[in-house]
């Protein structure tokens, strides 16, 4: 039963392997002529300016995960909006009640005062 | 166009959950639009939503029905349980409401929150696909990391709920894996078709997967019973985490994660009984003694109860060990009759302690008996019963459980059993010593008694006596319970 499972394994073992030989091989054999711009790290093209590791506001966070909150609403809706004549009455319903949910906790969310920024 | 066939769907098993996240959502708006002043209310409004959930659940004794293609079931083993989730949560926001308002953290999501998870836990055990009481694991967990961290400007509380979040969600990864393993060797999540296909394997021991999953999922559910080895998380916690909430913790969640495992390994995975048995023997001999040795050295008095909590979960262990109908059935009796036991006890705890989480120790309860009789009798029979002294539930839930295991052969485990609680009486009936025969010390001032903490008193005694001059009024309802599964 387990050997169904053995192309898995070779993939993984390959994907490993290739990971691994492009890395190694490139620091063996490739040419090396660092500059100080090019060890710099990467920052959009733009010349980096202190340190990365600064302390930024929770309010960052708490914005991030509200989107991401309602953000996977809208992924939802999506392959409802594909089926939606198909699953009918029933889907209405269903996909009513999961955005009544959702607009509990954006109304919450509101009243809270997490969409404030200041 | 061809339509999707749509499920009949038969809503009866899940009105009760409907009902509370219905009830827990509306609750969170009318949170947002109130005073701060005002949120005992909701604490009202949740203890009355409570009762009616409870009435419902009550009307589906003796009605079997199966849901969303078996995935949940109305049965009297649910029924038992979801009574238990139901008493745990009433008592708890009973006894917050004077709590949240000493410690300022009166915030209205509490009740919500309570709410959302006896959700989970009813989930839990109604559930009889593995993924439905994954799901309701789950909405149970979120929602008690956060009432372990409530108390927001207590850093002990944040350390609580960030530690219960970590230890938690990690345990879940292994619940998880164990569950997918076990479809991987079965090719099914409903409990009863695993049943039927691991009863037609010749040697199911013999198939690695199997036997692996049934390690994992016990793993992850002996986390979230507080079983020893899996237990380090249960101190912490429970000594951080807000008075109600500790009470709240270890009696429904508890008893939901007894839920789940009964449905499991016995419906599921009863072929494999001897092999899950002896590592439930084990299981049940460690968690016992380290709870009860290292509650024997506490001397707060939240973290003592977290490690006899710890023990609790070991005596009913022992039931599970056993795997019989006696040993099921002492096991929801025990559930039951801990409820009122342990909650009872931190309703206490509650009054004895100051602002900021102060008076939490043994020895703050000296004078208690000649200051406050009636609270310090209270108290006698809480832990008299917690120590397992007749004639409280206490007793008569360990005698069943041992019982169980005598029946089953399992001699060496009662007798460990036993001498556990022998031991285990040194610790609760050095709170007595101090009630009793210490000198109160001279600030000694009295909080108040409010009328809801007096209500969960009375309700929390009546539970411990009562079943325990007259078992057969609960037992004959457990018994009927396990009969199902």
């Amino acid at each position: 039963m387990l050997g169904a499972y053995l192309p898995i394994l070779l993939l993984v073992i390959v994907a490993v392997l290739f990971g691994l030989v492009s890395i190694v091989l490139s620091s063996l054999i490739g040419q090396k002529k660092p500059s100080p711009v090019k060890l710099a790290p990467y920052e959009s093209g733009c010349t980096p300016v202190g340190t990365a590791r600064e302390r930024f506001s929770i309010k960052f966070y708490l914005i991030a995960m509200l989107f991401i909150l309602f953000d996977i609403e809208a992924v939802f809706l999506y392959p409802w909006a594909i089926l939606y004549k198909k699953l009918g009455v029933f889907g209405l319903v269903e996909m009513g009640t999961f955005i009544v949910i959702l607009f509990v906790g954006y109304i919450y969310v509101w009243k809270k005062g997490a969409l404030e920024w200041e | 166009m061809d339509m999707i066939t749509i499920p009949a769907v038969n809503m009866t098993p899940i009105l009760p959950e409907i009902f509370l996240s219905v009830l827990a959502m509306a609750l969170l708006l009318i949170n947002v639009f109130i005073p701060s002043g005002q949120k005992s209310y909701l604490g009202y409004i949740s203890f009355v939503g409570v009762v009616a959930a409870g009435v419902l659940v009550g009307a589906g004794w003796g009605a079997p029905v199966e849901s969303f293609s078996g995935s949940v079931v109305q049965d009297n083993f649910a029924t038992f349980f979801k009574i238990i989730f139901l008493l745990s949560a009433g008592l708890a926001i009973l006894i917050s409401d004077q709590y949240m308002e000493r410690e300022g953290c009166n915030h209205g999501e509490l009740y919500p929150l309570i709410l959302f998870t006896v959700v989970g836990m009813m989930l839990m055990a109604a559930g009889t696909d593995l993924m439905t009481i994954f799901l309701g694991l789950e909405v149970m967990s979120v929602a008690l990391y956060v009432l372990a961290g409530f108390n927001r400007a207590n850093l002990k509380s944040n350390e609580a709920g960030l530690k219960y979040f970590l230890l938690g969600s990690f345990s879940t990864g292994f619940l998880l894996y164990g569950m997918a393993l076990t479809y991987g060797a079965t090719g099914t999540t409903r409990i009863a078709k695993i049943a039927a296909i691991v009863g037609q394997m010749t040697v199911p021991s013999a198939n690695i997967m199997l036997v692996a999953g049934m390690l994992l999922m016990l793993t992850g559910f002996a986390f979230k019973v507080a079983a020893a080895p899996f237990h380090m998380w249960t101190p912490d916690v429970y000594e951080g985490a807000p008075t109600p909430m500790t009470a709240f913790m270890s009696a429904g969640p508890k008893a939901a994660g007894f839920a789940a495992l009964l449905r499991i390994f016995l419906v599921a995975l009863p072929t494999l009984q001897v092999e899950w048995s002896q590592l439930l023997w084990v299981l049940a001999v460690l968690t016992m003694t380290v709870g009860n040795i290292t509650a024997l050295r506490q001397d707060n008095i939240k973290r003592m109860l977290a490690y006899s909590s710890i023990a609790h979960a070991g005596y009913a262990l022992v039931g599970f060990a056993a795997g019989n109908g006696t040993g099921a059935a002492g096991i929801l009796f025990y559930m039951l009759s801990y409820t009122f036991m342990n909650i009872g006890a931190f309703a206490v705890i509650i009054l004895i302690g100051k602002k900021g989480e102060a008076n939490g120790t043994v020895m703050d309860f000296a004078g208690l008996g000649f200051k406050q009789p009636a609270l310090a009798v209270a108290m006698s029979v809480f832990l008299f019963s917690l120590a397992g002294i007749p004639p409280t539930a206490g007793f008569i839930g360990k005698f069943y459980l041992f019982s169980s295991a005598v029946q089953k052969g399992y001699i060496w485990l009662a007798v460990i059993g036993v001498l556990n609680s022998a031991a285990s009486v040194y610790y609760y009936l050095r709170v007595m010593v101090y009630m009793y025969m210490k000198e109160p010390t001279e600030d000694f001032e009295w909080t108040r008694i409010t009328p809801p903490i007096a209500l969960s008193l009375l309700i929390s005694v009546a539970g411990t006596l009562i079943p325990g001059i007259v078992p057969s009024v609960i037992l004959q309802f457990a018994e009927q319970a396990v009969k199902l599964i």
